[in-house]
């Protein structure tokens, strides 16, 4: 069971407080009725699953219910980060220009 | 005393504290403080159980977790049978019965033996896949007869009369293991003030220290137990718990531990006819039998020790053979010689332990012995396969007169029952043949000491692999990113005293970690007498003079009967990954998970392909490292507290009404009220005329509500619901249709304006919590310009809902809002008094009928719903449950979301493209999604009504409808929704139909088991399509 850091709450707590909701820093297009099916498909269901580091939302659900964003390894579980919505994380910082979070070609 | 192999000297055990037992229906005696082990082997029990596939006679092994072969069902009544309960670690208390699983007709002359012995070599790996494939339809046939020759336990069939808890704990340092490690580590740390945890597997603190004999700091090691565990009692911060083993490392330092409490408080007297548990106690029925820790600990140390591994040789799995030092544990805990004559088999210096304590505790006996006329317990021989090895060890063995014969193996022990002697070879110096004479031994046990495995299971639990460490000769814990340090015997090293060094600088290294800092004193780190060793070998399967396919078997794994020459068949079948030999020979695949002949099994594959341990790895050991019972998973989440239950305030009303509840989500609510005599049909009949045709009560106190608040609610309404919110005026609702991106309906409900900036939106009472989610998701991570507030009220309203053309009139008579229909017009609500009760009201109908839905305070709702209750008596106000509101709502064509969507339905589908707004000029939430080509062909399945033929069909829910009987598998819809209505006088159905909008009239086929019925395709309102009822 992961131990999940709520920014929110500045505190610790068990992943059964928690909700996963997905990947972080999917960008909702500004004019969905100006996109093709293709991108809207991309944006809809295109999802990551790196080996390694994945941006990812929770929402503490049964606690503050604040949604954060959690870098997470997916190879050993082990949480870098988490960090409330909006600002970007001092690893997120660390990463190249090139590879902007949540870009789907990393 | 009939205890014919018991001794004096045993250190766990009260030699005054007689207890009987039964096993397989005879009585013995034990004595407190014994497993159920120990006590067998006291009584000189041999066989306890016949083998997986074989059926070959088998006995105790081992001592403790890792033991494959002594596994028992223990339990004196029906509701307290334990299945698979290993004798080393039950407890034995008085009055335990317990019998072998294996064995029929029964364990002495056991029918599957026989074929295991005329068969056996017919019986390669993969067998039951070979063999039981064809005809499929058999298989359940097959697997019915095997699983009763496999011996695998029963579980109990009535209720378990127990009671089983979970803790939590949160610490700095958790230590896994209390021997001289772990104890050492847990001294050291606990004086840094550190919240220290220390649990053991055992029910005695202490480990190996508790069969020992090298003295520490000067002590003899149960006195400095003693004093150790003295030292740790005073300790505030230090919570010791004995009988616990942690049997699963998780995560972030999450470690799951079980604790047999049972063995801890078992009382001295059987009942007589009372309920008895598990521990046949009736004096304290509400202590827990097991606990559960979990256990989130800043710094781990695993002092897990380690596990002797037995030697592969020729019928090493005959009654009699045994771990070396299982030897020493049942002498010197227990006070048990389990047997007269031992020949011992070792590689390495650590095994002539064993017979040291053996010739020890046989010259302290000879005496009474030979009093009773007993053949005297001695040591015949000593065989070491190392060549010319010599150590102060070896040197005592001599001088005590006993044989030691250097540079040979055990290659085969005879018997049937039980061993009655050995043979012995010269082998050569890699252990890979036999190189002289075979001589016979006569002995009565033989054990056996092939040097040690680190028990590296926990460490495995989070991913990280073992690795082999040559020196030693044994896996050791691999890198982790887990918080975890090592100490003891896992990490290799077995002199004590570097065991005990490690213990002390872990327990400091750990403290450190955790932010508790201390520097080690000498006195901190304990001082054992060295004893010079001889290097040991790495021999794991010893040769014979026959090959090994040919030689009697050599098990490697006995709980699933694998051979070494199964292994070896296996690698020759071609399969190189140990991964891959371990499936599909099935080697450490029992409930012991392999703890005796997992490296043996890697040893032996490796050799075969020519590759090296390290180079074949081991296979990951999973949790739980030992078995653990339902109940203690289940905790007290049970029976009543299996789920939180939710009820509305006027639970107690319906209940008094004999109401029949249904559950939805974790509601409770009211499904119809049956009067005496009346059928399910017949009630609900009533209940919906009443309705219709004068007034019915309904509690929708369940309903989802979110109060939403801030200057940009209409806004946020706008963008998340399909239909416009901007100009709503306050005082008004509307039904809104809510979506989800990809366009499909997630939920729908009416949503008021309660102030230009105060919403109150309705939600499905199933999908409230969701629904919160996914606003918040939306306001947060989406539009945080957005200014808007959510809270979820459900619980703080209660709502009674009046339904039938005569609730005006009953309402009227109870407020003081103006409920004519020029002042209160549907789809309005209005803030008054009801039965002097401040209320809101709102005016929207789910029956079709015209309709108030009252809300107030929830802690008036019971006194509300009993005043509208007896005023309506004038008006035979009629409570009506969820079904009736079923019928109600299909037969106006109102959709339950997901009873009549599935996760794949627009709102066109629905035929709800009214709901659509066209003019947004934010592209609401579904919009796009609904937009896309396949949303907009042609073949979408749309929601129409059904008129069976026959009008008293009742079509069932969710089965398939198609356009020609005759092709039952082109399907081209389901039904969602299917009753018969009283208003109607007919049943009729809501369904999902491709095209269904453009079929209107034709007829459509659902295909049922004996026939096929006839149904119209018709618009899915039945009753009052104007709407003139509820809007009156």
């Amino acid at each position: 069971m992961l131990r999940i850091y709520c920014p929110h709450c500045a505190e610790y707590r068990d992943e059964e407080e928690f909700h996963y909701a997905g990947q972080a820093h999917i960008v909702r297009p500004a004019d969905p009725d100006a996109c093709t099916d293709k991108d809207w498909g991309a944006y809809l269901y295109f999802r990551k699953n790196p080996c390694g580091l994945h941006h990812e939302l929770w929402s503490h659900a049964v606690g503050c219910r604040k949604f954060l964003k959690v870098i997470r390894d997916t190879l050993s579980y082990e949480i870098r980060e988490s960090s409330p919505i909006g600002g970007k994380t001092a690893v997120e910082l660390s990463l190249p220009p090139s590879m902007p979070p949540g870009s789907n070609d990393s | 005393m009939k205890q014919v192999n018991r001794i004096v000297g045993g250190r766990c055990v009260d030699y005054d504290a007689e207890i009987g037992f039964t096993f397989n229906g005879k009585s013995y005696q034990g004595l407190r403080g014994d497993t159920l082990a120990s006590a067998l082997l006291a009584n000189g029990v041999d066989v306890l159980a016949r083998s997986f596939k074989y059926g070959r006679p088998r006995g105790i092994i081992a001592a403790g977790v890792e033991e494959p072969n002594a596994i028992l069902q223990v339990g004196a009544t029906e509701a307290t049978q334990v299945p698979n309960v290993r004798a080393t670690q039950q407890i034995l208390y008085a009055g335990l019965v317990c019998r072998s699983t294996s064995g029929s007709p029964s364990l002495r002359w056991s029918l599957t033996g026989l074929v295991g012995r005329l068969f056996g070599r017919l019986m390669p790996p993969g067998f039951y896949y070979k063999t039981f494939m064809f005809p499929g339809f058999m298989w359940r046939f097959y697997e019915y007869v095997m699983r009763r020759v496999a011996g695998l336990g029963k579980a109990p069939t009535v209720k378990d009369p127990d009671i089983y808890d979970h803790l939590n704990h949160h610490c700095d340092l958790l230590i896994i293991g209390a021997g001289p490690a772990g104890l050492t580590a847990a001294r050291v740390a606990g004086k840094s003030g550190a919240r220290v945890v220390i649990l053991d597997e055992q029910a005695q603190l202490g480990g190996c220290l508790l069969h020992m004999n090298n003295r520490i700091d000067g002590l003899p090691p149960a006195t400095w137990l003693a004093q150790t565990l003295e030292q740790l009692t005073g300790l505030d911060n230090v919570l010791m718990l004995p009988g616990t083993a942690a049997v699963g490392y998780h995560d972030h330092n999450f470690i799951v531990a079980h604790e047999i409490v049972a063995h801890k408080t078992s009382g001295h007297k059987m009942a007589g006819h009372k309920i008895v548990n598990h521990a046949g106690r009736d004096d304290s029925p509400r202590l827990p039998r097991e606990r559960i820790h979990k256990i989130r600990a800043a710094q781990v140390i695993l002092a897990t020790g380690a596990q002797e591994r037995p030697l592969v040789f020729s019928n090493n799995d005959l009654p009699g053979c045994i771990q070396a030092s299982a030897t020493s544990v049942y002498i010197h805990r227990y006070g048990v010689l389990p047997g007269r004559r031992l020949v011992l088999m070792t590689t390495n210096d650590h095994g002539y332990q064993a017979a040291l304590d053996w010739h020890a505790a046989g010259v302290a006996g000879q005496e009474s012995d030979e009093k009773r006329g007993r053949a005297r317990r001695q040591v015949v021989a000593v065989v070491d396969a190392r060549p010319q090895a010599d150590s102060p060890l070896i040197q005592a063995i001599r001088s005590a007169g006993i044989r030691v014969i250097s540079g040979s193996a055990v290659i085969e022990a005879i018997g049937k029952r039980r061993v009655r002697g050995v043979k012995i070879a010269a082998i050569d110096s890699l252990g890979g043949s036999v190189t002289g004479k075979v001589e016979t031994i006569s002995c009565d046990t033989l054990a056996s000491s092939g040097g040690w495995s680190p028990v590296v299971h926990l460490s495995c639990h989070t991913g990280s692999k073992p690795i082999w460490h040559d020196e030693y000769g044994c896996f050791v814990p691999g890198e982790t990113i887990q918080a975890q340090h090592c100490a003891g015997a896992i990490t290799g090293v077995m002199t004590l005293g570097s065991v005990l060094a490690q213990g002390a600088e872990s327990g400091r290294v750990a403290a450190l970690a955790a932010g508790f800092s201390l520097s080690l004193s000498d006195d901190d780190i304990p001082q054992a007498e060295a004893i010079e060793e001889a290097p040991g070998i790495q021999l794991f399967h010893l040769p014979h003079i026959k090959s090994t396919s040919r030689a009697p078997k050599q098990f490697v794994d006995f709980q699933l009967d694998v051979s070494a020459a199964d292994i070896e068949l296996a690698a020759r079948e071609g399969f190189e990954s140990i991964e891959h030999v371990k499936r599909y020979t099935a080697l450490g695949f029992g409930t012991d998970q392999g703890k005796l002949g997992n490296v043996a099994g890697v040893a032996i594959t490796a050799r075969v392909l020519g590759k090296s341990i390290a180079e074949t790895g081991t296979t990951m050991f999973r949790p739980n490292y030992t078995p653990i019972s339902f109940g203690s998973v289940v905790g007290r989440d049970c029976g009543e507290l299996f789920d939180p239950v939710r009820y509305t305030a006027i639970q107690s009303w319906h209940e008094q009404q004999g109401a029949k509840f249904e559950n939805v989500g974790q509601w409770k609510r009211p499904w119809y009220y049956p009067r005496p005599g009346e059928s399910m049909q017949d009630s609900l009949n009533r209940e919906c005329l009443a309705v219709r045709q004068q007034v019915g009560i309904l509690d929708a106190s369940t309903l989802g509500k979110i109060d939403i608040q801030g200057p940009d609610v209409r806004e946020f309404l706008n963008r998340i619901y399909t239909n416009a919110w901007l100009k709503l005026p306050v005082g008004q609702c509307r039904y809104g249709l809510m979506c989800g991106e990809d366009g499909m309906v997630i939920d729908d409900g009416v949503t008021a304006a309660l102030g230009d900036n105060h919403f109150l939106m309705h939600t499905t009472t199933g999908g409230a919590a969701q629904i919160l989610e996914w606003l918040e998701l939306w306001h947060q991570t989406e539009w945080q310009e957005l200014r808007v507030y959510f809270n979820s009220v459900t619980d703080q309203w209660n709502t009674a809902t009046l339904s039938g053309p005569k609730s005006r009139d009953l309402l009227q008579g109870l407020t003081d809002i103006d409920l004519s229909g020029e002042a209160f017009p549907f789809m309005h609500w209005r803030v008054g008094r009801v039965a002097g009760i401040p209320a809101r009201v709102f005016r929207v109908s789910f029956t079709g009928e015209l309709s108030y839905e009252i809300n107030v305070q929830a802690n008036y709702g019971l006194r509300l719903w009993q005043m509208l209750v007896s005023h309506g008596e004038q008006y035979e106000i009629t409570p009506y449950g969820t079904e009736t509101m079923h019928i109600l709502r299909a037969e106006k064509g109102f959709v339950i979301v997901g009873q009549d969507t599935d996760g794949s339905v627009t709102p066109d589908d629905l035929g709800m493209g009214w709901a659509l707004s066209k003019q947004k000029r934010f592209s609401f939430i579904g919009k796009r999604g609904m937009a896309r080509g396949d949303c907009q062909s042609r073949g979408r399945k749309q929601l129409v009504g059904l008129l069976p033929v026959d009008p008293e069909y009742l079509l069932s829910e969710g089965s398939q409808l198609v356009c020609d009987p005759a092709q039952i598998a082109n399907m081209v819809g389901h039904v969602t929704s299917s009753y018969y209505s009283a208003t109607l006088g007919r049943c009729f159905a809501l369904a999902l139909v491709k095209d269904g909008h453009r079929r209107m009239g034709e007829t459509i086929y659902s295909p049922g088991v004996k026939s096929v019925s006839r149904a119209t395709i018709c618009e899915p309102v039945f009753y009052d399509p104007e709407g003139e009822r509820q809007n009156v």
